[in-house]
This record gives structure tokens, C-alpha cells and sequence, in this order.
């Protein structure tokens, strides 16, 4: 069977500093359904990978491949479309659009997949968040909640269009325990149900202890997987 | 493309920043009503203008010009070349501003396609006496129905009646100014002296008043039998023919088909008579323009200045909104959308209060005096201008927005979320 995602020799740069590689020959495959952690010491280049796997960051070299296709050359358009299609994501700094409510954040990727009338859209996102346990957060102007609220109004979004690749940025960093072990609960499942890929990056050894696979990295490189 | 999509995310920016939104929207309004009530205040000052000329001006004026021969009859008779010939103040030969056949002509051209009418008139120079003092002026004769008829004559009377040239020969109406100067009243008489040298007693049965103290001070009008009486001539003795169009436009084109039919005739078409007030009128048609346009490209760096403003506070929202899938023309319709709304908003309230501005304009008195005949600022309502400012209004927030619109397509979205 193929490999959902396959990163090969991924070597990136900042314009500022090209000398410095910041990845220096990255390569990897996730099988679909699997739970990966991404583990390593702050600065070692865990965000700037997930930035390059979501395709958002086109600036690097190496290729990429994801649900069998080779995303290397595409549009930012193209790419735009693959994202509300099939990847879901959760920032680092869990990012909310400020003016609208924490349902409207949610709904809003999946209006404009435009796959299911509004209602089925609100129906969902509901669901979603009654998932993440925000429910009763739902009609709340997203910039009225706090931190760790909003990182699981963030993770609802994420879930929306029923992505087959969730890539996290430490989503768990704002929450207390009993929320953390919710949202890992919470990616297991869909992992194991839906035979959806989780791809997570964490500071929390029992989340990433308990995840199917650990990926360490050190100064660029993977020293273990 | 998923248009309520854009317009609920539009709607909702504009709405959580209401402040901004209306400040943007007021600066078109601003924009937009200035714009219409100069080009109101202006246009109708110009047609006004337009309108006092043209009720005395004939779109074609027919006459004979006294000319000078350009060649003294000595020239030819002395052939030898070493001569030289030096005339010195040629003078005019005794010739009469006579028209040939003048009403046989004006009943021809009456007749032609596009013609309204043609006034026959005899036109001279009189003096008013006023005891000693000799008051220059002209007095026109004229078909009294036909020029009523033609330029409304009656319309103007301040006091007496247009009519009353009819009844019975000797009689006049003057300019209100003239028969201040000449201190007279409707029912005085009064007596003139003609280029001629003849005096006699006329009574004046009505005064009139265009508005335009160059008329008002010296014109006075009476029947073509006065006035041919009075310069000593016979019924046949016309001097000018006064042509009026139906189009007033098709003067110069016609001026052109009657010069081939006439060639001895002098002609003249109103364009050429008001020569300098048609100049005026098309300066002050720029300068409305100029500063109209100004106001607009005004606003729209108002709109511009606000829309930019508006993407950097939104360089999140942008950067979240491409994360999660949505397309660079869908971000450009975003806030293009929303410098729209703006603008049409404001370009809508700026229709109305440029209305109201300019209709409380049209009923402010207007302190003229004796010199022209208004009462109110001349103001003009035309659906064009207001046409014109919506376009201009929706062009430039168009442009304004899209600049800005287009910054925010290209905003890479790591960069912002790299944090
Ligand atoms: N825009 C940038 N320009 C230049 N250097 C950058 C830029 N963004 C990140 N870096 C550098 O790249 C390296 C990796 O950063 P990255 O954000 O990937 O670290 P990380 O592993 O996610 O750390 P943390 O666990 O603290 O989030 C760091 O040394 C950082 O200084
Ligand atoms: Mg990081």
C-alpha cells in the first residue's frame, strides 16, 4: 500500500541566512492512519517541517508527496485547494478569526468546501465541537475565549472537513491534563475509525509516548524514528 | 466561486469595525455630494447664462455689414508700375443696410425645413431726448406677432403690454434701464432723433426688462411700420432677419446651406455672436470638472488609505483564511467586496445630501438686484450628473479597493503564522 505522506531529503534555508540549514535532509514516510509525534528540543526545526508538510511553506528543497501525488511545482491556488480538501490543522499559536463567532470559525473551512448545505455545515461543526467539549462555547466571539479554549475551538476547525492528514502544532500546549488526554483520546479515534493520519508536534512525552510512532529530531535532522 | 461565503465574511469585517467603515463610507459622501452640487450650482449657472443670452439672440442672424471695398477705384486706373497709390481714411459708399427683397427673403427661408421662423426688422440708432440730454439707444421694428411669437417678448414686460404696438403707429416699449435714464413712464411721450437728423414724438405703451442691463439700458422695440417711418423708407426697407431654429444646435449646419442660396447675405449664428460667453461657459465647465474630480480622487485615496489600513489589522485573518484553503481570488474578493460596499454606500448617501444641498441652494433667494432677472441660485437637476457621481463614486473605490485587495491576496501566510 502507499504511503499517505513522503518527505524526501527536505532541506530548507531562511532568505536571511542561506548558509544556515535550518533542515538539513529530511526524509520520512507516514502510512495512513498513523499516529506520528515529532519530538525535539525547541529551535530544532519542528515547525518549520510542519509548515513545509502543509504545504503552505513552498520554499525548500527536496520533494513531497501526499496522497500519491507530488506536490513539488504546484500553485499556491492548487495547493490552497488541497489544503481545505484534505489537511486540517491546528497552529502553534492557535490562530481564531477574532470577528466571528467559535461555530462560524469552525464552519468556515467547510462552506467554503462547499460540499454540504449551511445547515448540514452548522450541524457539523456543532458535532465537532461537542467533540472538543465546546458546545456551549459555540455562538462566543472567538476573541472572548480563553487560550485553551480557543486551541480546542482550533482543533474543531481542524476536523471540519474530515481531512485525511491533521497536522498539529503542539495542540495540547494550553490545555490541563484532563483536556489534553480528551484531544489525544479524541486523534486516537479518528486514527483508528476513520483511518485518518494525525501528524503532531509535542512537548508532552506521555502524549507522544502513547502516540503509534515518535519521530526525534535534533538540529535539523532526524535522529530517530 | 462561493459568493454568500464572501459577502458573509466581507459584511462581517465591515460590521465589527463599524467606525472605520463609516469614516471610509463619509469620505465618498463627501466626495460624491460636493460633486454633485458644484455640477449642479455651475451647469445651471452656465445654462442660466446660456438662457439670458439666448432669449434675445437670434440662432441666425441675417444683415449687411457695411463693408469697406477693399480697393480704391484709383488702383486700377493708374497701371504705371513706379506709381504708387496712398489712400489715406477710405470711407464707405452711401449704401443702405438694406436687405434685398428682405421679406420676400425672410418669407423663403421661413419656409425651409428646421425653421421656425424669421423675424423681419429694421434696427437703428436713435437719441432719446430727455430735455438737453440726448440718451443714445436703438430701436428695432419688428413683426410685433411673429417676434412674440419667436422670442416671447411679451414674457419680459414689466409694465404695459407687448399687444399694444399694435394698436396705432408712433407708439414703443423700452428697456427698463433706458426708460429710467430717459425718466419715463407707460403713457409719457417722448421725444427721438434719428441718424437722419428727423425728430419726432412716440409714446411709450410698455416697459420691458430682459435681465441684462446691455439690453435693458438701450434697446426699445415698436412695430416695422414705426420704425420704417421713422428712417423715412418704405414698407419694403428691412435691415435684419432674425432666424430661429427649431434646434437650436443645427444653427451653424443650416448658417452653412443658406450661404450657398444667399451669397451676398452676411450671416451670423448664435455661436458666433456669444463667442465669449460660450468661452466663459467652457471654462467654467473644466473647472467644475477639475475640482469635481479632485474631491473624487480625494476620497478614493481616503478608501484607499482605510482599506490598507484595514488588510494590515487583518494580516492574521488572511493568513488563517489561506491556511485553511480559501484561494488568492477569493481573499481579493473579500475585500474587494467590502471597498464596494463602502463606496456604493457612500456614494448613495452622497446622491442625497448633494440633492438636499443642492435643492435648499435652488430655494436661497439670490440678491441680484436690478441687473438680472433671478430670484433664487440658478441650480440645475439632471439625472446625468447624478449618474456621473455614482459611476465616478464606484470607480474610484473600485481601483482604491482593488490595490489594497490585491496586497492582501499576496500575504504569505507562513510568515504570519510562523508568529
Ligand atoms: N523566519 C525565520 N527566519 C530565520 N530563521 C528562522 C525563522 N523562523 C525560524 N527560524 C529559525 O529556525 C529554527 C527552527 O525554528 P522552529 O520554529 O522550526 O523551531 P521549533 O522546533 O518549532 O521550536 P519550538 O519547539 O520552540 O517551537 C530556529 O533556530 C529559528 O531561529
Ligand atoms: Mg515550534
Amino acid at each position: 500500500m502507499e504511503s499517505i505522506l513522503q518527505a524526501k531529503a527536505i532541506v530548507k534555508s531562511f532568505p536571511e541566512n542561506p548558509d544556515l540549514q535550518i533542515l538539513k535532509g529530511v526524509s520520512f514516510t507516514v502510512e495512513q492512519g498513523e499516529f506520528l509525534s515529532i519530538v525535539g528540543k525547541s529551535g530544532c526545526g519542528k515547525s518549520t517541517l510542519l509548515y513545509i508538510l502543509s504545504t503552505m511553506d513552498t520554499d525548500y528543497k527536496g520533494d513531497m508527496y501526499m496522497m500519491g501525488q507530488h506536490l513539488n511545482g504546484w500553485s499556491q491556488n492548487q495547493l490552497a485547494k488541497f489544503r481545505n480538501e484534505h489537511l486540517g490543522f491546528v497552529f502553534q499559536f492557535h490562530y481564531l478569526l477574532p470577528e466571528f463567532s467559535a461555530l462560524k470559525n469552525v464552519m468556515l473551512p467547510a462552506l467554503k468546501l462547499n460540499k454540504y448545505s449551511s445547515s448540514e455545515v452548522k450541524e457539523r461543526a456543532m458535532a465537532k465541537l461537542e467533540l472538543v467539549g465546546m458546545q456551549d462555547y459555540a455562538d462566543k466571539l472567538s476573541s472572548k475565549l480563553s487560550g485553551g479554549q480557543q486551541q480546542r475551538v482550533a482543533i474543531a476547525r481542524a476536523l471540519i472537513n474530515d481531512p485525511a492528514i491533521i497536522m498539529c502544532d503542539e495542540p495540547t500546549g494550553n490545555l490541563d491534563k484532563n483536556n489534553s488526554m480528551n484531544v489525544f483520546e479524541i486523534f486516537k479515534k479518528l486514527c483508528s475509525d476513520n483511518r485518518q493520519t494525525i501528524i503532531t508536534v509535542t512537548h508532552d512525552p506521555d502524549f507522544a509516548a502513547k502516540s503509534d510512532r515518535i519521530i526525534e529530531m535534533s538540529d535539523g535532522l532526524i535522529i530517530k524514528q | 466561486m462561493n459568493t454568500k461565503l464572501i459577502a458573509e465574511i466581507a459584511l462581517t469585517h465591515l460590521f465589527t469595525k463599524k467606525k472605520q467603515t463609516i469614516i471610509a463610507m463619509l469620505g465618498v459622501t463627501f466626495g460624491i455630494s460636493m460633486f454633485i452640487v458644484m455640477i449642479s450650482f455651475m451647469t445651471g449657472v452656465n445654462q442660466f447664462m446660456e438662457d439670458m443670452a439666448m432669449d434675445n439672440t437670434p440662432h441666425i442672424h441675417i444683415y449687411n455689414p457695411i463693408q469697406l471695398n477693399g480697393h480704391a477705384i484709383v488702383e486700377p486706373a493708374s497701371t504705371e508700375t513706379k506709381n504708387w497709390v496712398v489712400l489715406q481714411h477710405q470711407r464707405p459708399k452711401n449704401v443702405l443696410p438694406k436687405i434685398k427683397n428682405g421679406m420676400q427673403v425672410a418669407a423663403e427661408i421661413a419656409a425651409m425645413p428646421g425653421v421656425k421662423g424669421v423675424v423681419p426688422s429694421v434696427t437703428t440708432q436713435v437719441f432719446f431726448n430727455n430735455g438737453p440730454v440726448q440718451i443714445p439707444g436703438t430701436i428695432s421694428g419688428v413683426d410685433v406677432r411673429k417676434q412674440d411669437e419667436l422670442y416671447l417678448t411679451s414674457g419680459k414686460m414689466e409694465e404695459g403690454n407687448w399687444d399694444d404696438l399694435l394698436k396705432g403707429t408712433d407708439v414703443i416699449v423700452m428697456g427698463h434701464g433706458l426708460a429710467v435714464k430717459a425718466s419715463v413712464k407707460v403713457g409719457d411721450r417722448i421725444s427721438l432723433t434719428t441718424p437722419q437728423g428727423a425728430n419726432h414724438l412716440v409714446k411709450v405703451v410698455g416697459i420691458f426688462s430682459y435681465g441684462i442691463s446691455m439690453l435693458d439700458d438701450s434697446k426699445s422695440y415698436a412695430s416695422l411700420a414705426t420704425v420704417q417711418k421713422l428712417v423715412a423708407r418704405d414698407p419694403s426697407y428691412v435691415t435684419d432677419l432674425n432666424v430661429k431654429m427649431n434646434v437650436m444646435d443645427e444653427a451653424a449646419a443650416f448658417k452653412t446651406t443658406l450661404r450657398k442660396v444667399y451669397p451676398n447675405l452676411y450671416m451670423e449664428d448664435w455661436q458666433e455672436a456669444n463667442a465669449s460667453l460660450l468661452a466663459g461657459e467652457s471654462i467654467r465647465n473644466i473647472m467644475t470638472f477639475v475640482i469635481s474630480f479632485t474631491l473624487l480622487i480625494v476620497a478614493g485615496f481616503g478608501i484607499y488609505n482605510i482599506m490598507n489600513m484595514n488588510i494590515i489589522s487583518k494580516m492574521k485573518d488572511i493568513a488563517i483564511l489561506k491556511a485553511t484553503g480559501f484561494e488568492s481570488p477569493q481573499i481579493v474578493s473579500v475585500f474587494l467586496l467590502e471597498s464596494l460596499i463602502i463606496g456604493i454606500l457612500g456614494a448613495g448617501l452622497g446622491l442625497l445630501i448633494g440633492f438636499g444641498i443642492s435643492y435648499l441652494l435652488s430655494i436661497t433667494p439670490f440678491p441680484a438686484g436690478q441687473f438680472v432677472r433671478i430670484n433664487t441660485f440658478p441650480v440645475n437637476f439632471l439625472v446625468k450628473h447624478y449618474l456621473m457621481g455614482v459611476s465616478f463614486g464606484f470607480v474610484t473605490t473600485l481601483i482604491a479597493g482593488y490595490m489594497p485587495a490585491l496586497k492582501a491576496a499576496k500575504i504569505d501566510p507562513v510568515k504570519i503564522i510562523r508568529g
